[in-house]
């Protein structure tokens, strides 16, 4: 009976330990979904954000199917900016390099410095889609009333799957200043990736 | 400690019968033992119940016809926010806790929950949390009013509740989990030496993977809820796409534990179901070992299913493809379940006590919550039925009819062994009939103003929406007074009424029905084997 209720005591610790280490460790797996979804986003293009063509995939005559490339240009609403592009959609034929222009305006009495933050869709395209040259690798400085024309040079894979004959750029721009040191040291580096 | 031990059962030995600790303090806030927990945790629940109604009924008033008449936006944000907090970790959540605590020891053969002391503690987390949450309201800024879901960035852009919102969170989390311990700590250690795990009840079965579910995906919402306040006050950019986080990764996060969550909210129900119906049929449970595995089952697939959550947020085909079937698979181990209880009820020699009409509403209403969600499981038509009346229908049907009416025929069903007393039958089935009627009234149109574009989450809608809202509301106040009526009839069979017997019920099986009612403040403490032909499958395999 006393032998009883002391081993059953045990077992309920050993439990008891057990259910704590369980929960500590889905705490830790709760955290370490956000490196795995960058890995998987990374491998799948799940979150829109383009990929980096090898140099060599740039060919001179590319391949006889053409893709409709779509532009589109927002604002965040902490950004008194406007954005629009300066053609709406382009006929690409992948393998080959194209270049077209946003234009952005400041619309506030302050200078304000904003970051643009790229996405492709359909997500399964964004992998085939790569920028050499955007305006979205460094932060942009507009003076009060300033416009700028923001050139944007990007290449299609010729391995983007048959059946995707329209893409879309969309550029959503951010209020840089209200950020803060640290947020915006975090932001170059994952800036620097897409 | 086991000298401790020696020195309390002297001590007992002095008294002659329950040995209940006099004076509120020592009786209710620092006791340990489960029946007065259990008593805590269903009390508590069904306060919140009332609070979390009264805000829906704040939500129907102002639904009751097109135009703003009675609350500002803002504050109707607020209450369909709350509403959801409230009913989800005050309500429903706690509710079955409470029913763990009283009946799992009792249903082995064990004298307490394992760890009693921190069962204590678990509870008594939970009233400092949630007036924490309520305080919210008053505070400049209001409440959290982004949504149940708390999906960034438009959760963070309220006032300051959002630390009021996470800390609330992590404490029903932590509360959530030390219950989920001692719940598997009391099945796998307490049960009776001679109790093996397949003769256990079903209720109690349920319980334990339910228990195994809370453990797995609580700790990942306290994780994602952490991130929240991280982004919101110390400069990190998990869900700031401006800092190169990503808000999806958001809804991934919640909806990992989301989907979990729910199955927590009705496993426990179903093995309430799958205690009541063999009683009233009079015949022991059709397919008890295949309805311990698609409980499993249906656990199983609840880890795999998050994104249908996400269908219009965007995903590869593949993806989708994947979701939809997974989602709908579901439907199957569900399936056999409805069909068990179905084939419990064939030629069993059925009456139709309270407890039992609410189980067969139970029945025929959670499948309807089911049918609709097969409907919503299908990603091409989901964009259309997606944040629609026709999703708060279907939630509502699976937790309102679902658990909720598994919560109230569980209470008329151990409401006798619980007070002593039988509640009045008459009364009763005027509850069952009043409550399954308005609810009707108040969430099946709710599906058709979805399928006709009304969104949820809206304080204000276009005119042609206006007759089926109409008829929602009147539906809604109904059901609302309905529950004050059950408080009467709850507090009546308290204070009197017919002494019940031991068994109460003529079909009940099972070890709880073998202690006399009121159940003595301690039971089975004697640590030795039981009775299993009073178990209702203590040899039946």
């Amino acid at each position: 009976m006393q032998q009883d209720k002391q081993n059953r005591q045990k077992d309920n610790k050993k439990v008891l330990k057990l259910g704590v280490a369980g929960s500590l460790l889905m705490v830790g797996f709760g955290f370490a979904l956000v490196p795995l979804y960058d890995i998987i986003c990374d491998i799948t293009g799940l979150n829109g954000k383009t990929g980096v063509l090898a140099v060599e995939q740039v060919q001179e005559k590319g391949i006889d199917h053409t893709i409709t490339v779509q532009f589109d240009g927002n604002v965040n609403s902490d950004l008194p900016w406007s954005l629009k592009p300066q053609v709406f959609s382009m006929e690409v034929v992948p393998g080959k390099l194209y270049s077209t222009e946003y234009i952005a305006r400041n619309i506030a009495q302050v200078d304000i410095t904003g970051q643009a933050v790229p996405s492709v869709a359909p997500n399964e395209a964004s992998i085939y889609f790569s920028k050499t040259e955007c305006f979205c690798f460094t932060e942009q400085l507009l003076t009060s009333g300033e416009e700028k024309n923001m050139p944007v040079t990007f290449i299609v894979s010729p391995d983007i799957p048959k059946d995707i004959n329209v893409l879309t750029l969309s550029y959503t721009f951010f209020n840089k200043s209200r950020l803060t040191a640290e947020q915006q040291a975090v932001a170059a580096k994952a800036h620097e990736k897409i | 400690m086991s000298q401790d031990i020696t020195h309390d059962e002297v001590a007992h030995g002095h008294h002659d019968h329950d040995h209940k600790p006099k004076g509120f303090v020592k009786r209710w806030l620092m006791t340990t033992n489960h029946k007065d927990i259990g008593t805590l945790y269903l009390v508590f629940a069904f306060a919140m119940f009332i609070l979390g109604g009264a805000m829906a009924m704040i939500i129907r008033l102002e639904l009751f016809q097109p135009g703003l008449q009675f609350v500002e936006p803002a504050f109707f944000n607020q209450m369909t926010t709350m509403h959801a907090l409230i009913m989800v970790f005050g309500a429903v959540m706690p509710a079955f806790v409470g029913l763990a605590n009283w009946m799992i020891p009792l249903m082995i053969g064990a004298p307490d929950m394992a760890l009693p002391r921190m069962n204590n503690w678990s509870f008594w987390i939970l009233p400092f949390a949630f007036t924490m949450l309520s305080a919210t309201l008053f505070m400049p800024g209001g409440a959290p009013a982004g949504g149940w879901t708390m999906y960034p960035p438009l959760v963070l852009q309220g006032g300051h509740n959002v630390g009021f919102l996470v800390f609330s969170v992590h404490m029903m989390g932590i509360s959530s989990i030390m219950g989920a311990i001692n719940v598997i700590a009391t099945i796998m250690n307490m049960r009776a030496p001679n109790v093996g795990y397949l003769n256990m009840p079903l209720f109690v079965w349920t319980w334990l993977i339910t228990a195994f579910l809370l453990i797995a995906v609580m700790p990942v919402l306290a994780g994602a809820v952490t991130m929240l306040l991280t982004d919101r006050y110390f400069d990190t950019s998990f869900f700031n796409a401006a800092g190169g986080g990503d808000p999806v990764l958001f809804q991934h996060i919640f909806w990992f534990f989301g989907h979990p969550e729910v199955y927590i909210m009705i496993l426990p129900a179903f093995g309430v179901i799958s205690e009541i119906i063999p009683t009233f049929a009079r015949k022991p449970l059709f397919g008890y070992v295949s309805m311990v595995y698609a409980t499993a089952g249906i656990a199983f697939l609840s880890f795999i299913v998050w994104a249908h959550h996400m269908f219009s947020v965007g995903m590869p085909l593949g993806g989708s493809l994947y979701f939809m079937y997974a989602t709908m698979m579901i439907a199957v181990p569900t399936g056999v379940k409805i069909f068990n209880w179905v084939a419990t009820m064939w030629r069993g020699s059925m009456t139709f006590e309270t407890p039992m009409l609410f189980s067969l509403a139970f029945v025929v209403l959670f499948t309807i919550g089911g049918f609709s969600g097969v409907m919503m499981a299908l990603a091409p038509v989901d964009l259309q039925y997606h944040d629609t009346y026709f999703i708060v229908a279907h939630f509502h049907y699976v937790l309102v009819t679902g658990a909720v009416y598994a919560l109230i025929a569980g209470a008329y069903y151990w409401l006798p062994k619980w007070s002593g007393h039988m509640y009045n039958e008459r009364l009763g089935k005027i509850h069952f009939w009043w409550s399954t009627i308005s609810v009707n009234v108040l969430f099946f149109p709710q599906h058709f103003l979805g399928l006709a574009g009304m969104p949820r989450r809206i304080p204000d809608y276009s005119t042609q929406f206006a007759e089926f809202n109409m008829m929602s509301s009147i539906g809604g106040f109904a059901f609302g007074l309905a529950q004050v009526f059950f408080i009467y009839i709850v507090w009546k069979t308290v204070k009197g009424g017919d002494k019940a017997t031991a068994q109460v019920w003529e079909g009940a099986k099972g070890l709880e029905w073998t202690v006399p009612s009121p159940a003595p403040h301690h039971t089975f403490e004697e640590f030795g084997p039981v009775d299993l032909d009073k178990m209702a499958h203590g040899k039946n395999h």
